[in-house]
């Protein structure tokens, strides 16, 4: 038989499905008759016809449709539930050129994802998101799903959908459509022929918008799950043309591509040396030699280190201060905050562990070398988990002297010295500063000694070079902490500051 | 001129899941389910061999990528 190919198998989809595990490699994983099958077939249609496979990303989603990379012969990427749109967004904006699909059913969009989803259209994100809306959540065995219409059984709706338990139906297309960002929103349906011609043509709108620049276009296909919905495909077909498309009505709902201009975002910042010089403007010589080891005994072990206080006080940057300072000179550090949900007023902590070797876990919570407090409360919860031979800076301009034992206990009136130096929040940098004298006193050795004033400088440089300006005003209070250690330990005592820093316990 | 079938339909019985949207979309009823099962254990979709005037519903709403391939006949025999 001679004759022409006039349908045959799309060249937007691989002509084998290797990746598909299985002996299966010809066609789909889906059930019979699923509409996301129909679907990818117009889609890869228009890929290929469009001429586009080259730039197109797929982004399969969470869902039946979650191996869709499986099959398309373009860049392709699966992502979280729900997140397509902020996928999408990353590659668009990455790169203006790339087309985006943004694959999606019903409850990765309209369920776990509807924010991302309505903050992408909202800002009018130059990608073609394709809706398939099978009133169901088909992957994990038939739950309602937002689109669920009134009184349709399902497996968490099993006397069907009450509207005055679980509300109505997310009408999605009415909702993207109310906004002034999208260019493109239309309903179809992957039921009769003549519908999914329609949705045919639709699908190739939206890609047409999304390659001119157009803008955000949305198609939502009303679609079968004959699987969960326990249907034959002819009862599929009555059920999405007669009972869906009376509460979901297709048709076009918006269509402004023509009046919009292609988008034009401002340029970004590519070059990576630029973007550090931007978010690290000063340049200092940091650092040492990749093989420098200091040389004092205390390194042997791993040192943990507890910060506590008042979240604002400056915990966790004096923290990041002390983890800083010993990545510079060739530590593994690792550096975990946490705190409350309010981000000031609340309590704050950051656990900081430095070892020259790989850091196992990271959280401090017994065992610790170093505790720093900077409130009573702080103080109080963490000094049990302090070692016995430990070290313990506190704040004495506002905690009593501790009960301690045989701990090392260091007080310095942080937030005095911090307010004489023109504001509490330097308070941490004070700290830091007598915390290099208690290094000196007992733990630094040999040139260490002198190579870790410089290191505190460094680190304090680097944690606030976004913050030229105060990056002075903190190595100020560094030495001023330090300097009130020093005073204290004259032989005469008795200077200005006498109580700023007080050695007990030595 | 004795043919004038200038369409034909060509099922794959290894790509068939049975669904048989294919069936219920065809105008001229050409498509029919068959009786015996494929290699992952289904009844596919067979062309009774005649009557096929190429409007490609069963290709469009077909969810399998390669199942159905719809091929224009040149006039042989007439
Ligand atoms: C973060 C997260 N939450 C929940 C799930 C479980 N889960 C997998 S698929 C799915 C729903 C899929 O429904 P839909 O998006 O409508 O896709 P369909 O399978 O119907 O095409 C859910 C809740 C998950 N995989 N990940
Ligand atoms: S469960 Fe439903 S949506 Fe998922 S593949 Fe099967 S028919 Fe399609
Ligand atoms: S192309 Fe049209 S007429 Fe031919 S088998 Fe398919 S549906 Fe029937
Ligand atoms: S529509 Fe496709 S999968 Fe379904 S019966 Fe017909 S050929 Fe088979
Ligand atoms: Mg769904």
């Amino acid at each position: 038989m001679t004759g022409k190919i006039v349908y045959a198998r799309s060249k937007g989809f691989f002509e084998r499905f290797e990746r598909r595990p299985g002996a299966i490699k010809d066609n789909m994983h889906y059930c019979p008759g699923c509409g996301h099958g129909i679907l990818h077939k117009l889609i890869a249609e228009v890929i290929s016809d469009y001429n586009i496979q080259d730039k197109t990303i797929f982004i399969s989603p969470v869902g039946c449709s979650v191996f869709a990379y499986y099959y398309f012969d373009c860049f392709g990427i699966s992502v979280p539930h729900g997140r397509a749109p902020a996928v999408a967004t990353g590659l668009v904006r990455a790169n203006p050129d790339n087309i985006v699909i943004s694959y999606q059913g019903d409850g990765d969009l309209g369920a776990i994802g509807f924010n991302n989803f309505i903050q992408a259209a909202n800002r009018g994100e130059n990608i073609a998101v394709f809706f398939v809306n099978n009133a169901i959540y088909g992957m994990t065995g038939g739950q309602m799903a937002p689109t669920t219409l009134p009184g349709q059984k399902t497996q968490t709706s099993p006397f069907g959908r009450s509207v005055t338990n679980e509300g109505y139906p997310l009408k999605v297309s009415e909702m993207v459509a109310a906004l002034d960002s999208p260019v493109y929103v239309e309903r179809t349906a992957l039921s009769s022929v003549r519908n999914i011609m329609n949705a045919r043509k639709a699908v190739r709108k939206a890609l047409r918008n999304t390659i001119d620049k157009k803008g955000f276009s949305m198609v939502e296909f009303l679609s079968g799950c004959p699987i969960n919905l326990k249907m034959n495909a002819r009862e599929m077909n009555e059920f999405i043309d007669n009972q869906m498309s009376n509460y979901f009505p297709l048709g076009c709902l918006k269509d402004i591509a023509d009046s919009r201009d292609p988008i034009k975002r401002p340029e970004g910042v590519y070059n990576s040396r630029q973007v550090i010089d931007v978010l690290y403007p000063v340049k200092v010589q940091k650092g040492v030699a990749p093989d420098f080891r200091n040389p004092s005994r205390i390194f042997e072990k791993e040192r943990r280190i507890k910060i506590a206080g008042f979240g604002g006080q400056g915990v966790l940057s004096l923290g990041m201060m002390i983890a800083t300072m010993s990545k510079l000179r060739n530590f593994n550090v690792s550096w975990l905050p946490s705190y409350g949900p309010e981000m000031r007023g609340g309590t704050a902590n950051c656990s900081v562990v430095l070892s020259r070797e790989p850091v196992g876990s990271p959280v401090v919570d017994k065992e610790c070398n170093l505790l720093i407090a900077l409130n009573q409360p702080s103080l109080d919860k963490f000094l049990p988990e302090l070692k016995t031979n430990g070290v313990l800076i506190y704040d004495s301009s506002t905690i009593e002297p501790p009960n301690c034992g045989d701990r090392i206990v260091y007080a310095v009136k942080a937030s005095d010295i911090a307010k004489r130096i023109g504001d509490l929040k330097y308070a941490n940098s004070v700290i830091l500063g007598t915390l290099s004298v208690v290094m000196e006193d007992y733990f630094l050795e040999g040139a260490d000694k002198q190579d870790f004033d410089r290191t505190f400088e460094e680190a304090i440089m680097d944690c606030f070079s976004s913050k030229q300006s105060v990056i002075q005003l903190n190595i100020d209070a560094f030495y001023a902490g330090k300097q009130a250690v020093f005073k204290e330990n004259q032989p005469d005592g008795a200077a200005d500051n006498y109580g700023d820093c007080a050695v007990k316990n030595k | 001129m004795k043919n004038n079938k200038l369409y034909t339909v060509i099922i794959k019985p290894e790509e068939c899941k049975g669904c048989e949207r294919c069936v219920n979309a065809c105008p001229k009823s050409v498509l029919k389910m068959g009786e015996q099962l494929n290699f992952m254990g289904v009844p596919y979709a067979y062309y009774i061999g005649d009557g096929c005037i190429g409007c490609a519903a069963c290709f469009y709403t077909c969810p399998e990528p390669g199942a159905i391939t719809i091929i224009e006949k040149s006039e042989e025999g007439s």
